[in-house]
């Protein structure tokens, strides 16, 4: 009887990872899937984004796609090793601050890492690229540099588009039949759909750009700005989730704000009044904002009054003469200011990060 | 990150053990009980209490 071969998934919970593990499936391989976790993640974002849209299915699209398939997934927080990728791709970025191409290669690297691992015994590697499919990543002199860079070699087989690439080992050995595998290339999605629909996917995730904050111009100025402002090229988890919360305004080089948009952003944005200044509106319904800078300078008073007054132009106070706010220090001490709310057309686009 | 906490606790546990997961991200509800039901775990209860969920599982054979 011959083994029972097993195949590690890079799971990311888009259509193409999820064809790709349901085409090795059809073949008798053992499959399970694996997720990286670095804090960019899309389907990581759950406090803030999640109460936009209340009546909107919560999801992980990971976690939904391996329930579908029918096979176990393994959750691997990169969050700190993920850094260096991010502050110092090899390969470059994309369009925005995405290090596609650095990134697939960590991620190969981990997989195969955590596959042949003694306790796992994985005999080969399955991802969704597909050849053209992303402009930075997923071309074909891209394909064999993941397989080298990562690690992985011939032990990576990408069943989409396998019969254009040259046969891997699970191929040549006859673990898997190349025959079966598939010739996708380019940037149509209708190959994958048809197969989706042959498949029986009725539902399946295609979120635009993939499913990383970095392909986003907003989040990646946001970034940017941070990276600019404190000189250094470095973050922590918190600072990444915040790029992904509310209004962020920049008056001044020396702070920024940081003002909710809904309920579950105040909700969030008030976990953090221990680490920033914060100000909320006491005489009408409004946001939460948290002012991120250097607050001991001689212009500092002067600094908070522009925040709170920027910050009264986002309450149902913004029309009136003056609003009622409340400054909490991190330290817990707290004090209350009358603020006139700044007018519409004194706030200069620019401040928009 | 719950999910990510839960499976890593999980690892250290024996079957029949009793895991209480207390988090704030109203994600879990969803998330949670799909990761123990691909994992072979079971999910006992989930309570909200104030701005907190609580979760509590029964870990399986894995």
């Amino acid at each position: 009887m011959s083994k029972q071969r097993k195949a590690v998934s890079l799971i990311s919970g888009g259509l193409d990872s999820m064809l790709a593990t349901r085409a090795i499936q059809d073949q008798g391989i053992h499959v399970e899937g694996i997720n990286f976790y670095t804090g960019f993640c899309v389907e990581g974002h759950t406090h803030a984004l999640r109460r936009k849209d209340i009546d909107k299915e919560k999801r992980n699209n990971a976690l939904w796609v391996a329930e579908q398939l029918g096979i176990k997934l393994h959750i691997i927080d990169v969050i700190e090793e993920y850094k260096e990728v991010l502050i110092n791709p090899k390969h470059g970025y994309g369009q925005h601050l995405n290090p596609c191409l650095d990134c697939k290669i960590f991620m190969v690297n981990k997989a195969q890492a955590w596959a042949w691992m003694e306790e796992n015994q994985f005999d080969f590697i399955i991802t969704g690229e597909v050849i053209g499919q992303r402009p930075k990543s997923q071309r074909k002199a891209t394909m064999p540099i993941i397989a080298r860079e990562s690690g992985a070699d011939d032990r990576l087989l990408r069943p989409l588009c396998a019969k254009n690439l040259p046969p891997t080992l699970p191929e040549r050995e006859g673990w898997v039949d190349r025959e079966k595998l598939f010739k996708f290339g380019g940037r149509s999605r209708k190959p994958q759909m048809e197969l989706a629909a042959k498949f029986g996917f009725t539902e399946y995730s295609q979120p635009a750009g993939g499913c990383c904050f970095l392909t986003d111009q907003s989040y990646s100025d946001k970034l940017g700005d941070l990276w600019r402002t404190r000189g250094s090229k470095n973050y922590d988890l918190d600072d990444i989730m915040l790029l992904k919360v509310g209004r962020h305004l920049r008056p001044k080089p020396h702070f920024k704000i940081i003002v909710s948009r809904e309920e579950g952003e105040n909700n969030y944005l008030s976990g953090y009044k221990n680490e920033y200044t914060t100000v909320n509106i006491l005489s009408h319904k409004g946001p939460i904002a948290l002012l991120d800078g250097d607050f001991s300078r001689e212009s500092s008073e002067e600094d908070i009054n522009l925040a709170a007054s920027i910050v009264a132009r986002f309450s149902q106070g913004r029309d009136e003469k003056e609003v009622k706010v409340q400054i909490r220090q991190k330290d817990g001490v707290e004090r209350e200011l009358m603020v006139t709310p700044l007018p519409q057309a004194s706030v200069d686009p620019d401040w928009y990060v | 990150m719950p999910v990510i906490r839960t499976q890593d606790k999980i690892k250290t546990l024996s079957s029949g053990e009793i895991l209480r997961v207390i988090c704030t991200d109203p994600g879990v509800k969803a998330d949670i009980p799909t990761w123990c039901r691909i994992n072979g775990h079971m999910v006992l209860e989930i309570e909200e209490k104030h701005q907190e969920i609580h979760v509590t599982i029964e870990v399986g054979n894995e």
